[in-house]
């Protein structure tokens, strides 16, 4: 019998963008059929999309929406976050490729928030 | 008399409270009090547990001065090589919790059982493959070369299984090669002289070796010697994949 680690060796910046990039990952895999129902009322008449369109027109949806982005954005950044440190010869910023990970995210998350 | 909240500081600061593990897989901590000294490290406190207040505690170090690689713990969650962790590092509130190393049987007490950490190193072909005799001359290998950096930059790890305790895929994954087998294999691919490149790339392929990795960097974060082993996993993922794509693997 073996012991694994908790919370406490796990708190540290390398081990949080795994956690973001998993559970975002994870998040847009379920989102998916959301979202392919929604294309779906499309190709079934023009009606049905612009009553469904006017759905997500709610705050709560924009809402929702905007975590999407978010979501989308961090999953990006942390798949090439990973890609840079698996491909490029790093040594010393592999902390400070969270960081930007996490940087680009929000501002992408924002960008969409303000309607840029 | 009045207690200043000075005189109440020095109080608490003048003893630690230390919980220590007590017995194999199946145990339980047990607490100690232990007076607090300057530029103490955690392994003085477990030696002075051990020399004074329970000579059954069972632990392991030689060296004292970080370079044996056989003291590692795990501090208050995170495993550290002990010899070389100031009780200030680690111990802000006073209080301690010192347990064996993560990810590896119990033998008794403080001390994990070593053997399949160092069984892996023979795994993924760790044994440098010499090429030339005594009669051959010398090879010459550029300081400045980037093979030579990149073993530089790896080849100081003491074997203290630091980076093993913290890497959840050894967890997840019992088989998983581990950080520092794989770092060994690294520096060894990098060596112009070796003569077991295809056999060593083709011991840390797939499932249980570099492959696993998740790029945690618990590894990373953790080894005292400040190596990288996820850049030495890294760097042997493109030797293996770029093997395979010729058809060498
Ligand atoms: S980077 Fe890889 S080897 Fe290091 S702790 Fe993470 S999963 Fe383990
Ligand atoms: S790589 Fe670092 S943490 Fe791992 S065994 Fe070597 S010195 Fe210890
Ligand atoms: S006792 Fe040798 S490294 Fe700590």
């Amino acid at each position: 019998m073996r012991r694994g680690n908790d919370l406490r060796a796990r708190n540290h910046p390398g081990y949080w963008a795994f956690v973001v990039h998993r559970v975002s990952g994870l998040a847009l895999a379920a989102f998916l059929p959301l979202h392919f129902w929604a294309l779906g009322r499309a190709l079934e008449g023009a009606g049905r999309l612009e009553s469904f369109l006017r759905w997500t027109d709610q705050p709560l949806v924009k809402f929702a929406e905007w975590g999407i982005v978010l979501l989308l954005a961090a999953h990006f950044a942390g798949g090439l976050r990973i890609l840079a440190l698996e491909f490029l010869s790093w040594r010393d910023w592999q902390k400070s490729l969270a960081a930007v990970a996490a940087a680009f995210s929000l501002a992408a998350a924002l960008a969409f928030a303000l309607g840029l | 008399m009045v207690i200043s909240p000075r005189d109440a500081d020095d109080a608490r600061m003048s003893t630690l409270d230390v919980r220590v593990w007590r017995g194999g897989a199946e145990g339980s901590f047990q607490s100690f009090e232990v007076p607090r000294h300057e530029s103490q490290t955690v392994l003085d406190v477990v030696t002075h547990i051990q020399r004074v207040l329970e000579p059954a505690l069972a632990y392991r170090f030689a060296c004292r001065v970080g370079m044996c690689g056989s003291c590692a713990m795990t501090v208050n969650g995170v495993a550290r090589w002990t010899c070389r962790t100031h009780v200030d590092q680690v111990a802000a509130d006073g209080s301690l919790e010192i347990a064996p190393l993560r990810n590896l049987p119990v033998i008794r007490d403080l001390v994990a059982d070593m053997r399949e950490f160092f069984h892996k190193w023979a795994a993924a072909r760790g044994a440098f493959a010499p090429t030339r005799t005594k009669r051959d001359d010398f090879a010459r290998v550029a300081p400045e070369s980037a093979a030579r950096r990149a073993i530089d930059a790896a080849i100081e790890c003491i074997g203290c299984g630091v980076c093993y305790g913290s890497c959840d895929v050894v967890t997840w994954n019992p088989d998983y090669l581990g950080p520092a087998a794989l770092n060994r294999a690294w520096t060894l691919v990098q060596d112009v002289r070796d003569g077991a490149r295809g056999e060593r790339l083709a011991a840390v392929a797939g499932d249980a070796g570099c492959q696993a990795c998740h790029t945690h960097l618990s590894c990373t974060e953790r080894c005292p010697k400040g190596i990288s082993p996820t850049a030495g996993i890294a760097g042997l993922k493109r030797a293996v994949a770029a093997a395979a794509l010729r058809g060498k693997l």
